[in-house]
């Protein structure tokens, strides 16, 4: 390795840390008015938040005799980044596929931004400005990076069949898209991948891909299913500082996540699942050191060591 | 044997009508398979109500042929929506399933003895299409050394040919908007579709719909091409048969079925005329292959070149062989 790419990389490092120790050290906008409006919030499963923007009543889904999901009663506050966790199985994706419209509940009702929303089919809950993403990443392998993204922009007069054929009907609003899809691209670190099949990507890439696209939605509320999974460290720490500039930006973030450093790092809110349940919620502090946590999810060992440094 | 006189029967049958018909119909199906993701196995049925539905309003009701034609393509809507609305919402295969079973219910539904004075039964409906061979503007035929396509056949290739390559426009127009982005999508992967917001469902009808109409078109001009159609002429090996030009000249590209037709009829007339004029110099053997048997060698030898196509260019002739190597993850 030459000097040169080596002194970049040392740069390139410093500034993470630099920005991690940013973070820590001054909490964003974003994040200091999420701790104002949750507050006064009670460390109680099913506890009502002051701004809710999703609430789901009775959700349950049973899979012949697995009960994978069984919400009594769930808010999440607007403006935050609220972090779902909990044991594997223990319902949080198939929590995210009822509430998104993929799958249909046994039971239960869920309004977003307070339109009632049951039932809804999943392209209309995403134009509601609900999105998400997929724990199995689904890239649209035989489109290129760009177009998978312009794919997400929402209201394209293109997409009509008989606009379509008119090309200077939509001309200009594309152009527009591709721009904003090659910020995005650029954002993520994929600049250099915009010409290519999707399928050519990396699992680490098409989680990547995914979010970008997911974005291109301009979602008030978006759903991400272990994001970081498979990311590499320095650009899992830019993918948390995008996250959060988007939280300060307004959006409210639901995201499932096993790494509990990340958790702990950016989550304004955590909510633990186990066998369907959600067994606590609360800020991300109280969460760690909550018995039913530790016993469900942490396990005692863990917490342990966390409470020593 | 006269190898130029075997080579001009080759050309006339890939730049006759029927290829134009054909790669028509398969422009169609590209529209469902090619850019949807759509399984279509009985593309035939749209070819058939186009055929009745042209020939019906003429012989029946009088209607112009023009007229007729847009009958044919408005009975192509209905069946796409009676196969469309119980099975898109559902697993590709239910449409695939639908369809076959569709085009074979109504070749039967056509020849019945109940819809017999309608359709004409196993005989079919003749001489329909007198207006269109008044209106031809050619008046000689046209002789290019030992080729030679008579005035009529004329006038029936610019028009086929003149609407399929309307068709391929029109297609190449809507594949590169953003409508076409949606159909693409959706041919990789549904859920992601509906995740953007994406009206799958209406996305699956629209192409359905659209490429049902192209085969009803083909399916008049067949009927126009011959001046007699019978229900038995709408067998399903002719819904394979598209699906082999389609493939062979290389599902979702604008061109394929063009090409793929072309050298499908191309070869599968060669090897007719060739076969016949080996057989009548005597280089075949009369115990080896007997006259009855150039029908079935000719398709096998088709089947076989199918088969290398698919081992040395699978993704067609000119289809994007980078886009197959995608690994599925
Ligand atoms: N389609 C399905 N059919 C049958 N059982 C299912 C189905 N989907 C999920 N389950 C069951 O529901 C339970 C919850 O699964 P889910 O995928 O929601 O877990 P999870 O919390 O996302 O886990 P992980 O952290 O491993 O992603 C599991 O016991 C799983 O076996
Ligand atoms: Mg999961």
């Amino acid at each position: 390795m030459s000097d040169d790419r080596h002194e970049d990389l040392l740069a390139q490092r410093e500034s993470v840390r630099e920005q991690e120790q940013e973070r820590e050290d001054t909490p964003s906008v974003g994040a200091r008015r999420a701790a104002a409006a949750l507050a006064g919030v009670a460390n109680v499963p099913g506890v009502a938040k002051p701004d809710a923007i999703l609430v789901a009543d009775d959700m349950s889904r049973h899979f012949g005799g697995v009960r994978a999901v069984e919400v009594e009663h769930l808010e999440i506050q607007r403006g935050t980044i609220t972090a779902l966790i909990g044991p594997n199985g223990a319902g949080k994706s198939t929590f995210f596929n009822l509430i998104t419209g993929f799958d249909r509940p046994n039971s239960g009702r869920w309004s977003f931004d307070g339109r009632d929303i049951s039932g809804a089919p999943s392209f209309r809950i995403a134009r509601h400005g609900m999105v998400r993403t997929f724990q199995l990443t689904k890239a649209l392998t035989r489109l290129t990076s760009l177009e998978n993204l312009m794919l997400g922009a929402t209201g394209q007069r293109g997409e009509r069949l008989l606009a379509s054929l008119l090309r200077p009907a939509w001309a200009a609003q594309e152009a527009g898209i591709r721009h904003r899809a090659e910020e995005l691209l650029a954002r993520f670190n994929l600049s250099h991948m915009r010409d290519e099949f999707a399928g050519t990507m990396s699992g680490g890439q098409r989680k990547l891909l995914e979010m970008a696209r997911a974005l291109m939605v301009q979602p008030d509320m978006i759903l991400l299913d272990e994001p970081m999974a498979g990311v590499n460290p320095a650009l899992t720490q830019s993918l948390l500082g995008h996250i959060e500039t988007l939280r300060d930006e307004g959006m409210t973030i639901v995201l499932v996540e096993h790494d509990m450093d990340v958790i702990m790092s950016i989550s304004d809110w955590v909510v633990c699942f186990a066998q369907g349940k959600v067994i606590a919620e609360g800020r991300p502090d109280d969460i760690r050191r909550d018995t039913a946590v530790i016993d469900a999810y942490l396990g005692s060992q863990r917490s342990l060591q966390e409470d020593q440094t | 044997m006269d190898v130029l006189a075997v080579l001009s029967v080759a050309v006339r049958g890939a730049l006759g009508p029927e290829a134009a018909i054909y790669a028509l119909a398969a422009i169609g199906l590209n529209i469902h398979f090619g850019y949807t993701g759509l399984l279509n196995f009985g593309q035939v049925g749209f070819m058939l109500v186009g055929a009745y539905g042209t020939a019906i309003s003429v012989l029946s009701f009088d209607a112009p042929l023009w007229v007729g034609v847009l009958v044919g393509m408005a009975c192509a809507v209905v069946l796409a929506l009676i196969l469309g609305i119980p099975t898109l919402r559902l697993r590709g295969d239910y449409l695939a399933i639908a369809t076959i079973a569709a085009a074979e219910v109504l070749r039967y539904l056509y020849r019945s003895s109940f819809a017999e004075p309608v359709t004409g039964g196993v005989f079919g409906l003749v001489q329909f299409a007198g207006e269109f061979y008044a209106v031809n503007p050619y008046t000689a035929p046209l002789e290019l050394g030992p080729l030679r396509f008579s005035e009529r056949a004329l006038w029936l290739m610019t028009v086929a040919w003149g609407i399929t390559f309307l068709a391929a426009g029109l297609v190449w127009l809507l594949v590169h908007s953003p409508w076409g982005r949606v159909l693409r999508a959706v041919r990789e992967d549904e859920d992601a579709a509906r995740s953007l917001g994406k009206n799958v469902f209406a996305y699956k009808m629209q192409a359905l719909v659209l490429g049902g109409v192209l085969g009803a078109l083909a399916g008049s001009l067949l009927a126009i091409n011959s001046q007699a159609i019978t229900p038995d002429a709408f067998i399903p090996i002719i819904t394979f048969y598209l699906w082999t030009i389609m493939i062979l000249g290389g599902a979702s590209r604008v061109l394929g079925p063009i090409l793929g037709s072309i050298v499908f009829w191309f070869l599968l007339t060669f090897l007719d005329a060739f076969l016949r004029g080996a057989m009548s110099a005597g280089w075949i053997p009369g115990g080896l292959l007997a006259p009855s048997d150039i029908g079935a060698v000719r398709f096998a030898a088709v089947g076989l070149g199918l088969m290398l196509l698919m081992v040395f260019r699978p993704a067609g002739l000119i289809g994007n062989q980078k886009e197959l190597r995608l690994d599925v993850r």
